[in-house]
């Protein structure tokens, strides 16, 4: 049966509250289900479950927490990407610090979803951000799938973890769909990444929507003879450095393609991670937005910012040419 | 609940207090604290009239709030002095004492923060089936955060039931409370639909009462209430003033505020010899809970970001 990838985390809420009472979902315009992805929950499981916020992220995100604190297990649902903005002080500085500074007293089991991340092509500059490495950054569980089936799995494990965890849902994975045998749907483990395509040349790392742009490089590829390996790590934070270390060990070459800006972004770190650990036949290479991008409206400029798959295919040969 | 009950808990935070100040000076304190003196009789008054099963969240200048919701005083120093066995094992410190064994549910150092988590969990408790009351303390300079007065819209909307403290002391920080709150604290809360009341924050019995109805609005399914005590802070906003010498206030305006102190407030509704019992009771609490904390063990730097993770997670 063919999924979609909308329908992948549609499907992951609606079993998680069928199976788990104590699971909520809270947002803005989500029984009206203005995004698709509550599409249903509201009349299958009623006003206590499924929340519509009035537009006071600060608040109802401190109040994920509270409910939280007090036994629950809320799912937020953020329309924007560029709305973590406005929340970074709740997740960061409230959920994420809540465990540790009470000396493990508590659990702050809350799920962020941002369905529609990174550009949604003509939205513009306060709307097409893709912060997951900022959330990695301060140490947030973050995870950013990029197939209907890692949508599906990764979303009920992140509702199942007992910390709080950041589910992107790239705006340029919306619309995949897969055919999956629904039967086979189960929770992906936070942390542990997947060969989406194996190879021996180089290995490609990418999340998200970029997964399918590094598959079509290498498709692209592989008529020049050249054998690429697609590693996703499907969780930004904790990265599976074990399982990129077993791709990268035997490859030996590397390029990282990621929706995020150069400085200090996941790219940065995943290289960073190489310099330290891998023994590399060539300088590794990033492709990235550039530093301090605001996404332009016009279309042309919009996707200049973002990486894209000439730029990736440059680099392979980059990486293939240099030793 | 009775006079004596409450004269005892507003002499042990002062009592408790005046000893951190000093732990402070030795340096058995690390950073400083919040010192609450003066400001008692509010969380004697609002913790009194809450049940076991209710919840708080409380302040940057939270140790008022925690002793009078019945932390063990001997953790709430090894705390602050950075101990195992203090209440969050010295990883949380003055701003962050919690023991949700007892509800709290956290000190917030974030002004303006913990309103909102204080609602989200009393609406949860409440839908899950608990007849759990919250009361979350905030200064009046919490009044200007955005955040906060979403909580009330959010509280007021659903009718959660929470009770709103508002310790108006006067002053945020340096800020003087007229400077920075247009219009009155109580008619904002009201504007959204809530019971505001203004009481003397100095007067135990008169919290007490206060918070009594608003607990009895909560149970009974009527929402959140607002209770804006007004309150003088005795001594320095942190300890850090002690050397600053800042000058935002008059010596004159300094006496004036001590004038209407909690602890001779309530101490004058006790018999001498009641009030030199209590006294000698809390000397004698508060002389073994700090002999315990000084002789805590240091948490092991090798576990300085133990609980960071519910699930332990590989840490590079
Ligand atoms: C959001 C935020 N802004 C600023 C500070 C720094 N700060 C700590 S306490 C304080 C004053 C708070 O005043 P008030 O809420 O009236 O409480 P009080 O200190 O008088 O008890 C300030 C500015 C902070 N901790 N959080
Ligand atoms: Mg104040």
């Amino acid at each position: 049966m063919k999924l979609s990838y909308l329908k992948a985390l549609n499907r992951a809420l609606g079993d998680e509250l069928a199976v788990d009472p104590s699971v909520f979902l809270l947002g803005e315009d989500i029984r009206a289900a203005a995004s698709n992805v509550t599409a249903g929950l509201y009349e299958r499981f009623g006003s206590d479950r499924v929340l519509d916020t009035p537009l006071s992220e600060q608040a109802f995100t401190n109040f994920a927490t509270g409910a939280a604190l007090a036994g629950l297990r809320p799912v937020i649902e953020f329309q924007i990407p560029s709305l973590l903005f406005l929340v970074f002080e709740q997740i960061v500085n409230q959920a994420h610090k809540f465990s540790l500074m009470t000396g493990g007293q508590c659990k702050v089991p809350v799920t962020y979803v941002v369905p529609g991340s990174g550009s949604r092509t003509g939205w513009a500059g306060q709307h097409s951000d893709h912060p997951y490495s900022l959330f990695a950054h301060v140490g947030v569980k973050t995870v950013v799938p990029a197939t209907p089936s890692d949508a599906y799995g990764l979303l009920v494990s992140a509702i199942r973890d007992d910390d709080p965890v950041v589910v992107f849902a790239p705006s340029g994975a919306l619309g995949v769909r897969d055919d999956v045998d629904f039967s086979t749907l189960a929770p992906v483990p936070l942390g542990v990444g997947r060969i989406a395509r194996a190879g021996t040349d180089v290995t490609v790392v990418a999340l998200g929507h970029l997964v399918h742009d590094a598959l079509a490089a290498a498709d692209e590829l592989s008529s020049l003879g050249i054998s690429i390996e697609v590693f996703d790590p499907r969780t930004v934070y904790p990265l599976d450095v074990d399982g990129l270390a077993e791709s990268v060990a035997k490859t030996r070459r590397l390029v990282v393609i990621d929706d995020s800006n150069r400085t200090s972004g996941f790219a940065a770190e995943v290289l960073a991670v190489a310099a330290e650990r891998f023994d590399l036949d060539a300088p590794p290479r990033r492709v990235t937005r550039p530093d301090g991008a605001v996404l332009p409206f016009a279309l042309a400029l919009d996707r200049a910012v973002q990486p894209g798959r000439d730029q990736l295919v440059t680099a392979i040969h980059a990486v293939l040419e240099e030793r | 609940m009775t006079s004596q009950d409450l004269y005892r808990t507003v002499r042990l935070i002062r009592r408790f207090e005046e000893r951190a100040i000093d732990f402070v000076r030795s340096g058995e304190i690390d950073g400083g604290i919040h010192p609450y003196i003066g400001q008692e009789a509010i969380a004697a008054g609002v913790c009194a009239a809450l049940g076991p099963s209710d919840v708080i969240t409380s302040t940057h200048r939270g140790h008022g709030h925690v002793l009078a919701r019945g932390v063990n005083p001997a953790r709430l120093f090894a705390e602050l002095m950075g101990r195992e066995s203090g209440l969050n094992k010295g990883r949380g410190g003055s701003m962050h004492a919690a023991d949700f064994s007892l509800g709290i549910l956290g000190a917030n150092a974030i002004v303006g923060a913990a309103g909102s988590i204080a609602t989200g969990a009393a609406w949860a408790a409440r839908r899950q089936g608990r007849d759990t009351v919250a009361a979350t303390f905030f200064g009046d300079g919490a009044m200007n955060e955005g955040m906060l007065l979403e909580a009330f819209n959010l509280a007021a909307l659903w009718q959660v039931p929470v009770i709103f403290v508002c310790e108006n002391n006067g002053y945020a920080t340096t800020m003087p409370v007229e400077s920075a709150v247009a219009g009155s604290v109580t008619a904002r809360a009201q504007a959204f639909g809530i019971p505001g009341f203004t009481i003397d924050g100095q007067d135990p019995e008169k919290v007490l009462a206060a918070t009594k109805s608003a607990v009895g609005r909560a149970r009974s399914g009527k929402g959140p209430t607002f209770l804006e005590c007004t309150t003088y802070r005795f001594d320095a906003h942190h300890t850090f003033e002690h050397r600053a010498r800042l000058t935002y206030r008059t010596t004159e305006e300094v006496s004036a505020g001590r004038s209407r102190d909690p602890v001779e407030i309530q101490g004058a509704r006790l018999t001498a010899v009641d009030r030199a019992d209590v006294d000698a009771e809390v000397e004698a609490l508060l002389d073994a809970a700090a002999g315990i904390a000084l002789g805590s063990a240091h948490p092991d730097p090798a576990a300085a970001l133990a609980y960071l993770y519910a699930s332990p997670e590989v840490m590079r």
